[in-house]
């Protein structure tokens, strides 16, 4: 037989590879912040061992290590919803608010710091640390949670998956709205308040919170390793799939279950992370050269995690005061990048075209 | 075996109804007729994509629209009108896509399911292209590759719509014949609509004609040709269907008639009727001389009379002008 047939699925070096990254990024957000703590150090204190100085201990269990572990998290979710987004819809602009699941989340917020009365309000605006509130998380889960239930039952019902992407914008749009309508009639403390939160942040989720946030994450990314087969079905478009097997009805409803449980988790507890979503997928597709689900998925996954530690170490802006907007960093460092890797690859426009 | 009883298809009136239809193993079926006489909508529904309004579709007597997908998927394949378009997918992935129904729930490969992907490459003679990125592909080779994608399902039945759309004259009639060998050697049936009537008429197994008020005309395309089935639904749709020559009438003659004599191979007699024809003569050739009168020579040349007199031509194009000049 003189043709090679190519082999399919990840390769193990670029695993190790991405592991090797993604340590490398763990380890760095430990170690810069306001103070410097060395890697040794870092290393002592995570294996238990006594570090030079005794308030290190502190600031790595109290505030970086939760912090790291959540923007690794939120990196691996909202890079893998918007992985399963770009799929579903078959378009490189889907993320993972695409739906809604966002903005359902800002309006929850929105109601309760810019429209709850005078009372308990003065609370989340006094706080230095507005995300420490779990009432905003909880909040913001409430809005995620009925978009999330809305476009379900919307999505077994309906034939045509583009109608969904339709009723998901409109939907953006409409709380848009609303949101701008709270601004407009609101103190300006308190749209500051709002716009710390949509500025987006790994810094607000305490260890008590992770308990209610990492299965919720934990078991969104199960779900998505579960629906490979089916997103890779759907690459061909939903009749292709069709004559395949698939119940393109039921895969839809986990993929959009897994991909909004992703991100409206993300959503509630930090904040609106743009960018993550709509750049990895495409930053994976192209540096693994495939569209397959095996390989993209885990990737993505390792990908988003290691984007956004790095992201949150340059927001901190190691050894000064001042942490910037999550956000704008994403986009500031994020966008020169990702272009790059894009561009170079000049194939987007076939990954998407139908 | 895929066969329908009393089928009557269409989304709410029906487009054809009372189909008695039979797809045999090994047998390549063309789907011929007008756009919108339900061409797509037929293969649709036999391809359990979408409800009867009324009757049944049964493959080897199991009811193929209660048929659990998964199954059914075993059965029959299909590719679909219009361009593929997955970047970043090699020709090898794409084919590997169609062993869905087989495959665990990570969608992992078996050394069986290898085999039968680059089986159904190496038939349709798109192994060679395994490696390449489906968006580098010809229209043609990525015809070739969603036909082995459909394959690797190891189907009994394969519905094609239009798979020749996107080609050009040589790559239309490689694919025809890719398919009628497939038929053979597969033992699949196959079925496909297309609007290059010349192609099916000389490949097919048995022609499916389609009229535009939902007739449904079976038959070996001689048949079809000689009891003037195709003739008539033609005419309806305004266009006339030359019996003798199995083609399309596409000149209305203006220029009177014209008498031609042959020479002895046939070949250059029948472009120079073909020629004559296309600037408008009505042409005989049974042996009584018209005024106007042609002689194709052995030699090469053409020697013309007219009323006028008599004038010998090395060139076609000399012939034509002439004849031209002579009518304007």
């Amino acid at each position: 037989m003189p043709t090679s047939f190519p082999k399919l699925g990840l390769r193990t070096w670029i695993v190790v590879l991405l592991i090797v990254i993604l340590a490398v990024a763990f380890i760095l957000s430990l170690t810069l912040g306001s103070v410097h703590i060395p890697p040794e150090q870092v290393l002592r204190i995570l294996t238990g061992g006594e570090p030079d100085k005794a308030s290190w201990t502190d600031v790595i269990f109290k505030f970086r290590l939760p912090k790291a572990v959540t923007a690794m998290f939120v990196g691996a979710a909202l890079a893998v919803s918007g992985l399963q987004m770009q799929t579903l819809f078959r378009n490189p602009l889907a993320d993972p608010f695409i739906l809604g699941v966002s903005s359902g989340a800002s309006l929850g917020v929105a109601l309760v710091v810019l429209g709850t009365g005078a009372g308990g309000v003065s609370a989340y605006i006094t706080g230095l640390n507005v995300f420490g509130d779990l009432s905003l998380a909880v909040a913001a889960s409430l809005g995620a949670g009925s978009v999330l239930g809305a476009v379900l039952i919307v999505s077994r019902r309906v034939q045509n998956t583009i109608t969904l992407l339709i009723l998901g914008l409109m939907f953006g749009y409409l709380t848009n709205a609303v949101v701008s309508l709270l601004i407009y009639f609101s103190q300006p403390e308190r749209v500051q308040a709002f716009s710390l939160w949509a500025a987006g942040s790994f810094g607000g989720v305490t260890w008590n919170q992770m308990r209610v946030f990492s299965p919720v994450i934990l078991s969104g990314l199960v779900i998505s390793y579960v629906m490979i087969k089916p997103l890779n079905a759907l690459l061909l478009g939903d009749e292709y799939a069709r004559s395949l097997g698939l119940n393109v009805r039921r895969a839809r409803f986990w993929i959009i279950l897994s991909a909004s449980l992703l991100a409206g988790v993300s959503t509630a507890f930090c904040g609106p992370v743009w960018f993550v979503g709509v750049a990895v997928p495409h930053v994976a597709r192209s540096l693994l050269n495939t569209a397959d689900h095996r390989a993209l998925l885990p990737a993505s996954m390792l990908m988003g995690s290691s984007f956004a530690l790095v992201a949150d170490v340059i927001a901190q802006s190691p050894g000064s005061q001042y942490v910037l907007p999550l956000n704008v960093i994403m986009s500031l460092f994020g966008v020169p990048i990702i272009l790059w890797v894009i561009l170079r690859q000049k194939q987007l426009r076939q990954s998407f075209a139908s | 075996m895929l066969s329908s009883t009393s089928l009557s298809i269409g989304y709410h009136q029906p487009l054809a109804s009372g189909l008695n239809l039979q797809l045999r193993p090994a047998e390549l079926v063309c789907l011929i007729g007008p756009n919108g006489a339900g061409k797509s909508t037929l293969l649709r529904t036999l391809a359990g994509m979408q409800s009867p309004l009324k009757g049944s579709v049964k493959i080897d007597e199991v009811d193929l629209h209660s048929m659990p997908a998964l199954e059914l998927a075993k059965q029959l394949a299909i590719v679909l009108t219009g361009r593929i378009e997955a970047g970043n997918l090699s020709a090898y992935a794409l084919v590997t896509l169609g062993r869905h129904p087989y495959t665990d729930w990570r969608g992992n490969l078996t050394p069986r399911d290898e085999e039968a992907v680059q089986h159904a490459m190496r038939l349709t003679g798109s192994d060679v292209l395994a490696s390449r990125p489906i968006h580098e592909l010809s229209d043609g080779e990525r015809q070739r590759v969603m036909i082995a994608r459909a394959l690797a399902q190891e189907p009994k039945i394969l519905l094609l719509d239009e798979p020749t759309a996107f080609l050009d004259l040589p790559r239309r009639v490689e694919l025809l014949q890719l398919l009628k060998r497939l038929s053979r050697d597969t033992n699949c049936a196959i079925l496909l609509s297309t609007h290059d009537l010349d192609l099916a008429l000389r490949i097919a197994d048995k022609l499916w004609l389609l009229s535009s008020h939902g007739e449904l005309h079976i038959g070996l395309p001689e048949e079809l040709a000689l009891n003037g089935s195709l003739a008539r639904i033609f005419h309806s749709e305004g266009i006339e269907f030359d019996h003798a020559s199995g083609a399309f009438k596409v000149h209305q003659p203006t220029c009177g008639p014209i008498s031609l004599h042959g020479d002895k191979d046939g070949v250059a007699t029948a472009w120079t009727w073909r020629a004559l024809e296309r600037i408008g003569y009505e042409v005989h050739d049974n042996g009584a001389r018209h005024p106007v009168h042609v002689d194709v020579l052995d030699s090469g040349h053409w020697l013309l009379t007219t009323p006028k007199g008599k004038s010998e031509h090395t060139t076609l194009e000399s012939l034509i002008e002439t004849l031209s000049s002579k009518s304007t």
